[in-house]
């Protein structure tokens, strides 16, 4: 079943239209990678899903579970089970990771009705999931992304994700910043959400991530629109020959 | 339960306005007539059957008071104050003479019960069982002195904090019950001729609290009192006056509420605190005050004068102060660093939303050896409000070693609001080290946007990245309060964005 539908999707910043008729199907259960040069609207797509003000649509439509999505609020999004992993995740000081998890979460339920978490169950599950990503509980006490390294930030994005069980998770280059290491780490947190109810959309230049994290489907992105897509191979393709192939057909 | 999403329940079920406290109360109430004259000030002094000093006293004051005109320095606009449209005592009238509590009118006891402020100590005496996971109620005991309109109409724990050897009781009981300290430290710390608003204060106060605690004795509970306006027209006047004697220590906090009126009203309280050789003093704020609607009109003028001198040896006072509402806040909590080795502190946060007008800060005068200050402030400005820091920082010739750290950071909420820091410095010695830090930021869409993501509703996302930033200040409150100053940031945030 289809999840997500963004069709003939035309957004415009401060009068500048960056989204030229994007197309793209994200079914249940289904990996898509989008890969594309820098500045061909990849981030702009990502949040335009996810509700980030600022971004104003001339055209086309976002369906989520067959509802229409740019009717809803962002943290509606949320509720309903978007989430986005940020290409820069923000600080947020004096706010410790983890009561701005459970501040979260319990909001989420709270959207969709759900009892809140009792505390002994919530740091049952946080403990697990960070566990699982090789995060400190140290690092939970400080302040939201305040301090982490780069690559601490995108673990406690894939947290998020692993804690929020989200059905579309969008990840805008988690690998950017990880070591070899941290970026294993990170796509094994992630491939442990792969889920027939669950599908992901992940934004990368590097085929290597790919290597961790198999996706079924490759789509080029260019000067904003979707200009190829394909299986996997599409990937190991455009790291031989780059992206100039595209500039034209965009 | 998370703080923040209680807090947007909260606000949720406060109908129409957001001002919780907005609430009136029915109750006769006895009045002098309006205007100021010494007839009046006679009328207030004979009111509370003081003895002729302290007239003399007043009236000294009123006298100076026709000498001098009001301070227009700071980053405050509003019109001229007609100062004989104004009743300077209303007293709720009493049934009978008041013995205890029971015999307090009904109305004003569900005032405060309305306010969540408990004078009925016996509910928390008797205390039953403390539930598990719940500190033990005898732990939490906090005395509480409230003051409606111009008097003090109830003091809890009196008893109890009496065998401490404590004294806490209205300023106008310890006048009559304790002249030889009232005379020896009242207008010892802001004299009566100190400023326009402290002196008028000085002629016209009607209650306030009064503490002394002896030598040795660290106060066995919080202290507190509440103020409550709630009288049309009329100003009030409080006087509080803590003495903390030699190596003891006091955690005072007060609490401000008033109703939702069209026309301002004029609030000027003088607060004196002396800390003797190795005393210490913390004395907590929550201003809540009615900061006027949505389109500027009524609010508090909220110009306070109050001061803390460090007179002993090694002696410490601290001021913590949330200051939330007010449609014009004038305030300066400050420390005289006179005994050697004494330090000073002024944590506060200032949130403007509105078109509230703050412009509040310290002064730390250091005049004693080795003396040392901190002072960490953080300012919110949301909607049409200005905020403004002022702090003065002073080192006297001879107050080698002195040692100052000062923080200063705001916050901006939207693109219509001003926040502004006016810091002063002035080292009169070589030995001086002064730190200055200062930041001003808005508070960024991105952040917003990532606890938006995350399922916060913008109203609740801004009032977590406020709290996160007031953290550090939040911190030094006592904890039953921090929790309730957390819930008034948020609520006073209402309406900020979007
Ligand atoms: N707020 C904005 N104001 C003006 N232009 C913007 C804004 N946001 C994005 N753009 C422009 O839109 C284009 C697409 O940006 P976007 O961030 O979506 O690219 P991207 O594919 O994610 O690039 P990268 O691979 O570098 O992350 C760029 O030209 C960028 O400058
Ligand atoms: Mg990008």
């Amino acid at each position: 079943m289809a999840l997500l539908e963004v069709k003939d999707l035309k957004v415009r910043v401060e009068e500048r239209e960056i989204l030229h008729g994007l197309t793209l199907t994200v079914n249940e259960g289904e990996v898509h990678a989008i890969m594309g040069p820098n500045g061909s609207g990849k981030s702009t797509l990502s949040h335009v899903i996810a509700g980030k003000p600022g971004y104003e649509v001339t055209d086309g439509q976002i369906l989520f579970k067959g509802e229409d999505l740019l009717e809803m609020d962002p943290e509606e999004r949320a509720a309903k089970g978007v989430f986005l992993a940020f290409q820069y995740p923000v600080e947020i000081p004096g706010v410790a990771t983890m009561t701005f998890l459970r501040t979260a979460l319990n909001a989420q339920r709270k959207a969709r009705g759900e009892s809140e978490y009792s505390t002994p169950d919530f740091l049952k599950k946080v403990r697990e999931v960070s566990k699982s990503l090789n995060i400190p509980q140290d690092m939970l006490k400080r302040g939201v992304n305040v301090g982490f390294s780069g690559g601490e930030k995108k673990r406690n994005e894939v947290l998020q994700m692993a804690l929020f069980e989200p059905s579309l998770c969008i990840l805008d280059e988690m690998d950017s910043g990880l070591d070899i290491d941290a970026l294993r780490i990170a796509a094994d947190g992630v491939n442990a959400l792969r889920s027939p109810g669950r599908a992901m959309v992940v934004i990368t230049h590097y085929q290597r991530l790919l290597n961790y994290i198999v996706p079924d489907f490759v789509h080029v992105m260019s000067k904003g629109r979707v200009v190829k897509s394909g299986d996997k191979e599409l990937a190991l393709e455009l790291e031989a020959s780059g992206y100039t192939q595209f500039e034209d057909a965009a | 339960m998370p703080a923040v999403q209680e807090t947007v329940e909260r606000v949720k079920r406060i109908d129409v306005d957001q001002y919780r406290y907005g609430f009136e109360t029915l109750i006769d109430s006895e009045k002098a007539p309006k205007g100021l004259s010494e007839e009046i000030v006679k009328f207030i002094s004979q009111k509370k059957n003081e003895p002729a000093w302290m007239l003399q006293w007043r009236l000294e004051a009123y006298r100076r008071w026709l000498t001098m005109t009001e301070p227009t320095w700071a980053r405050v606009e509003y019109p001229k104050i007609d100062f004989q449209d104004i009743y300077y005592y209303a007293a709720p009238k009493p049934k009978k003479t008041v013995t205890s509590l029971d015999e307090i009118d009904p109305e004003i006891l569900k005032t405060y019960e309305k306010l969540g402020i408990p004078l009925r100590e016996v509910a928390m005496l008797e205390g039953v069982e403390p539930k598990v996971g719940e500190e033990d109620p005898a732990r939490r005991k906090i005395a509480v002195d409230a003051v409606f309109d111009s008097v003090s109409v109830a003091t809890t724990f009196k008893a109890e904090l009496k065998k401490a050897g404590v004294i806490f009781m209205p300023i106008s009981e310890a006048i009559r019950e304790h002249p030889e300290l009232v005379q020896k430290y009242l207008g010892s710390v802001v004299p009566t001729s100190d400023n326009f608003y402290a002196t008028l204060n000085s002629a016209v106060f009607s209650d306030g609290s009064f503490v002394y605690v002896p030598p040795g004795v660290r106060c066995p509970m919080e202290l507190s009192t509440y103020f409550r306006i709630n009288e049309r027209n009329t100003g009030q006047f409080e006087r509080t006056l803590i003495i903390a004697d030699k190596g003891s220590y006091v955690s005072y906090l007060e609490g401000c509420t008033a109703p939702q009126r069209d026309e301002n009203q004029l609030h000027a309280a003088v607060v004196e605190l002396v800390a003797l050789d190795d005393a210490e003093i913390k004395y907590s704020t929550v201003q809540n005050w009615y900061p006027g609607n949505s389109e500027g009109k009524g609010g508090i003028y909220n110009f306070v004068t109050k001061r803390g001198d460090c007179r002993g040896a090694n002696s410490k006072i601290s001021w913590t102060q949330v200051e939330t509402g007010s449609a014009i806040t004038w305030k300066y909590p400050s420390c005289i660093l006179r005994g050697d080795n004494s330090s000073g502190e002024f944590y506060s946060i200032a949130i403007s939303n509105g078109f509230q007008q703050v412009d509040s800060g310290t002064k730390m005068i250091h005049l004693g050896k080795n003396t040392s200050s901190r002072i960490i402030s953080k300012g919110i400005a949301a909607g049409k409000s200005q905020n403004t820091y002022r702090g003065l920082v002073t080192a006297h010739r001879k107050a080698t070693g002195a040692r100052n750290f000062t923080a200063c950071d705001s916050l901006l909420i939207g693109d219509k609001c001003g926040a502004h820091t006016v810091p002063y410095i002035e080292a009169k010695n070589s030995s001086a080290t002064f730190e200055h830090e200062a930041t001003t930021s808005k508070i960024s869409e991105d952040v917003l946007f990532y606890c938006i993501q995350r399922g916060l509703s913008q109203e609740e996302a801004v009032g977590l990245v406020v709290n996160g930033f007031v953290k550090d200040v939040l911190q030094q409150l006592p904890m039953e309060f921090a929790v309730e100053a957390q819930k008034l940031i948020s609520i006073s945030l209402e309406g900020s964005v979007g």
